[in-house]
């Protein structure tokens, strides 16, 4: 090869594709267009569809009418979620609380009905789904918040004393634990709507105690 | 359209920005990670009511007060509890690892009985109602052969309600063979009774003494109740001044003001030295000695033989001679008599390590001569003795024309007979009196309670062939320890936390406690406790056996001898008798024959056992094995960490055994490392141990807090039963020392043995 070939300016119908312009540009759109198609159903995926995978969906064994209960009793919801003696707190209620009333059926709503028969008689607890349940690594003492810092229910478990049914359990299949956990909002972004559950991730424990005691809290203090 | 390689790459990006700002990877990864800490075989503790149950623990001698935290009734931590005032809420290891004793794999779950060859762990289970007529026709069919005192029991102690009741079933039975293990305490209550006449606990008052002469006694290695101890001494701020003397730097002597090396098994002959010391230099309690004691100076009898007194037995004693057998210089010696005579509350300590070995009555007089020496007997701060506990008259035992021969039989063991008139119980002599003995065994059944002699004796090859030869073996224990896996039938008792059992005052508190260990939990398996197994049995032997139990179960038979004190043990858990309730000191009197502290023991003048002086001298103990086949000497040492006795050491203790004591599955020896290098011996070297009684497999660990030429093995390992958590890991001290009678108690007097190392 010599010199003066490599100085040669280069034709441009040489080059290969010279000719093909509008082909090429379409080239460019088709690939655009793959990016999008890819783009776009994986964001579907991620926002619509792996939320709807990630969740089953159970109903608890009886459709428990909390507003007609809190009517009746006298203590709020304590009458029922009460402290016990030492200060622990005895979370859902077993068939000692409801036998007093519930011995037999007091109306023939098909759901009473159904709880007497199927857990009273046969002296069986039933099996409620929490929506709250934390690891077992995490320690929260519900006296702390509710008698401590005089804190509302409601603030945490939203406006339940007055749902007249109980809510569909979302179980997020991966872990067992209940999607309110994690928040409604599968990108847990804004604030959760009054009177539904606030979250409950460590995140959201940090946000309040900063902004009610002014620190995150330390490490020792939630997980013993 | 033309779909190149280009789009698919165009695909996967877009792919991989929509994920990316998608909520996907952040929420899955924060699911895997929850995820991972979900598998189905992490255990996740029950949640539930908490509530506590308080008691007393069992697993030693010490009876510390427990508070048991259940979670929905089951027991989930064992916490040492604050109001009780021995322990203050401290707990050693075994008491907290002592829900391993509940639930471990070592526990027997329903009545055993033996299917295959003995020992070979072929068990049948069977009911109650089979196991205990089983037993008591066993029972009954030695009897009617017209020898009930063929019939011996094993217990670990002889005090409390369940002993008793043990004792009260062979008296009717017709048998004065009811055995117990023996202790350094064993020593110190007979060198209180043969010096002071008094009987009852010995009562050490280490809460108030501020001078601790400790001849090897392991105040912080487990002795006297471990977490009343680490209260007491375990403050690095302590006043209270400890001098350890002993061959070995153990745990306590780490602790100690000073520690002092000697020769081992020459602890009488300082005693003696200190003796002469205090003695030459007039620093011994005048007024004691010259008013309350006798036999400190030379004597002479009615017939006119003149006896020699403790200060000329002392004087043959000097320092010079003291320390060519001790070791120890002879300026220390003389400083520290100084010292310990000039203290305000001395107090000399007998007994090696947590005194699972009575040892030598001589060297314990010649300790206690030295409390006698500073007048500190039966002083705030000095040596007492506590009489036994005080329980309501039970009606007494009528017996039948069989049981009165049966009990008018000499003792088995030989306690109590003319050779050792002074004695209660020697087990470590019955296993030699069953191999000696010509034809059959003296022993046709053995019933075993809370004691497990086939680990805890010396020389178990001896014990294991002993007990080959008793033809019925009936073992109550919670748990499948060496005893039980020897045994024929198995009725296993309720463990610690499942059953009620008085506590009396531990063996060297210096004031009355009792105490009460009620059921935390009910019963987790098919068991019964060992005082009603005992009741039932009576009950079907019949006849006068069975009207000595007039109650239906233990639980009666404990509240009608605790009487007036059931409410108040039964709320409280514990009765103390404080300081100003005892009597003022000295009201005790002296019930020998001189009614006087007595350097010369009158009582030990045997007639019928020469061997012995009455004075005591210092005689070394012949240990087994000849100098030049045998030229180290082993000890055994006991350990916070390990439990030596008839309850092993939890898995959770085993765990927290250093590797320089035990390395995966063989145990090392430790050795100085001047005579590791005369031998050869590096760190960590496999060698092979072998004594005059067996051998066993070890490796070298070089330590400097051992004396030259003597080799120490921790007590507590080489189980052979109970579980593969405790078994089969290192060996056991017992398989290679076995015991020396003392000539005038008759109890086990070995610190050693005679050894030599050979690398493997």
């Amino acid at each position: 090869m010599s010199q003066t070939d490599q100085h040669q300016p280069v034709s441009t119908k040489a080059m290969p594709g010279a000719n093909e312009t509008p082909a090429a540009n379409s080239t460019g759109w088709i690939i655009f267009l793959f990016f999008m198609i890819g783009f776009v159903g994986s964001l579907l995926a991620g926002w619509i569809l792996f939320p709807e995978l990630l969740y089953s969906k159970k109903n608890q064994p009886i459709d428990f009418n909390h507003a007609i209960h809190l009517d009746q009793v006298d203590d709020g919801c304590e009458s029922c979620h009460f402290f016990r003696e030492d200060g622990t707190f005895a979370g859902m209620p077993g068939l000692d609380s409801c036998i007093d009333c519930h011995e037999e059926a007091q109306t023939d709503n098909p759901e009473e009905i159904k709880f007497v028969e199927e857990y009273v008689t046969q002296g069986i607890e039933v099996p409620w789904l929490n929506y709250s349940k934390q690891p077992d690594c995490v320690f929260f003492p519900h006296s702390a918040h509710v008698i401590g810092a005089d804190m509302s229910c409601e603030t945490c478990h939203g406006d339940i004393g007055n749902s007249e049914h109980t809510r569909v359990y979302e179980q997020n299949k991966l872990t067992g634990y209940s999607r309110d956990i994690w928040g409604h909002n599968i990108a847990r972004l804004g604030k959760h709507k009054q009177g539904e559950p606030a979250p409950m991730k460590m995140n959201d424990c940090a946000k309040c105690h900063k902004k009610e005691t002014g620190h995150k809290g330390a490490c020792f203090q939630c997980h013993k | 359209m033309k779909v190149a390689r280009r789009s698919f790459l165009s695909l996967s990006l877009g792919v991989a920005a929509g994920v990316t700002l998608s909520p996907l990877p952040w929420k899955l990864m924060d699911d895997i990670s929850i995820w991972t800490q979900n598998w189905p075989w992490t255990p996740v503790p029950e949640d539930g009511e908490i509530s506590y149950a308080q008691s007393i623990c069992t697993l030693c001698p010490g009876g510390c007060g427990i508070n048991v935290r259940k979670i929905n009734n089951r027991p989930v931590k064992i916490e040492g509890l604050k109001e009780h005032p021995l322990n203050k809420g401290g707990l050693c290891p075994l008491g907290m690892s002592g829900l391993q004793y509940l639930y471990g794999p070592s526990r027997i779950q329903s009545p055993l009985k033996r299917v295959g060859k003995r020992g070979s762990g072929n068990w049948k289970k069977i009911t109650w109602k089979e196991a205990l007529a089983d037993v008591s026709e066993k029972l009954y069919d030695l009897r009617v052969s017209g020898r009930p005192q063929a019939l011996a029991c094993i217990a670990s102690t002889d005090r409390g309600t369940v002993p008793k009741l043990i004792a009260r079933f062979l008296t009717a039975y017709g048998s004065p063979n009811f055995i117990r293990a023996s202790t350094a305490f064993d020593s110190l209550e007979q060198a209180i009774y043969l010096t002071q006449g008094q009987q009852g606990t010995p009562g050490i008052d280490i809460e108030n003494a501020d001078f601790i002469l400790s001849f090897g006694t392991g105040i912080l290695d487990g002795w006297g109740g471990a977490s009343r101890m680490c209260n007491l001494y375990g403050k690095h701020n302590s006043t209270k001044k400890i001098i350890q003397i002993e061959p070995r730097l153990s745990d306590t002597a780490v602790c100690a003001t000073e520690w002092i090396g000697i020769n081992p098994g020459t602890e009488a002959a300082l005693a003696l030295g200190l003796a002469h010391v205090i003695i030459k230099e007039s620093l011994y309690n005048k007024d004691f000695v010259e008013y309350v004691s006798f036999g400190f100076d030379d004597w002479t009898d009615e017939d006119g033989t003149v006896h020699e007194g403790f200060a000329k037995l002392a004087g043959s004693y000097p320092p010079d001679k003291v320390s060519q057998i001790t070791g120890i210089s002879k300026t220390k010696i003389v400083s520290l008599a100084r010292k310990f005579a000039r203290a305000s509350k001395p107090i000399a300590l007998a007994g090696r390590g947590q005194g699972s070995v009575p040892g030598s009555i001589d060297e314990c007089l010649a300790i206690h001569s030295l409390n006698a020496l500073v007048g500190n007997i039966n002083r705030t701060g000095g040596v007492s003795v506590i009489p036994g506990p005080d329980y309501a008259k039970w009606p007494e035992v009528k017996m039948d024309v069989a049981a009165s021969k049966g009990m008018q039989q000499p003792r088995i063991d030989g306690a109590g007979g003319k050779q050792f008139p002074n004695t209660q119980f020697l087990l470590n002599r019955l296993p030699e009196i069953i191999n000696s003995a010509k034809g059959e065994s003296p022993v046709q059944a053995l019933l075993v309670a809370d004691a497990n002699p086939l680990y805890t004796l010396p020389d178990t090859a001896a014990t294991k062939k002993a007990f080959n030869r008793i033809p019925f073996i009936v073992s109550f224990s919670s748990y499948m320890d060496e005893t039980s896996a020897m045994a024929d039938y198995i009725l296993p008792n309720h463990s610690y936390l499942e059953r009620y059992q008085d506590v009396p005052t531990p063996a060297g508190l210096a004031r009355p406690l009792i105490g009460l260990a009620k059921p935390v939990i009910n019963p987790v398996y098919d068991t019964k406790h060992v005082g009603d197994s005992f009741i039932q049995i009576a009950k079907s032997l019949g006849g006068f056996i069975e009207n000595a139990f007039p109650w239906d179960n233990y639980e009666a038979f404990l509240k009608e001898s605790l009487d007036d004190q059931w409410d108040e043990l039964n709320n409280k858990g514990f009765i103390e008798n404080k300081y100003d309730d005892l009597p003022a000191p000295l009201a005790y009197s002296f019930n020998t024959v001189s009614s006087k502290f007595e350097f010369y023991p009158t009582l030990r003048n045997n007639p019928k056992n020469k061997d012995v002086d009455v004075l005591p001298a210092f005689t070394p103990v012949p240990i087994e094995g000849d100098f030049q086949k045998f030229p180290l000497v082993l000890i055994p040492y006991d350990s916070i960490r390990l439990a030596g006795n008839y309850i092993a050491n939890s898995p959770f203790m085993t765990k927290t055994i250093d590797d320089t004591v035990l390395k995966q599955q063989t145990v090392l020896v430790e050795i100085n490392p001047i005579t590791a290098k005369k031998l050869g011996l590096c760190e960590k070297d496999k060698a092979v141990l072998i004594t005059p009684k067996g051998k066993a497999d070890v490796k070298i660990h070089l330590y400097e807090g051992i004396m030259p030429g003597v080799l120490a093995l921790p007590r507590g390992l080489g189980h052979t039963a109970y579980s593969k958590y405790l078994a089969d890991k290192g060996v056991n001290v017992n398989d290679l020392i076995g015991p020396i009678k003392d000539p005038s108690s008759g109890h086990d007097m070995a610190w050693g043995i005679r050894a030599r190392l050979t690398k493997a």
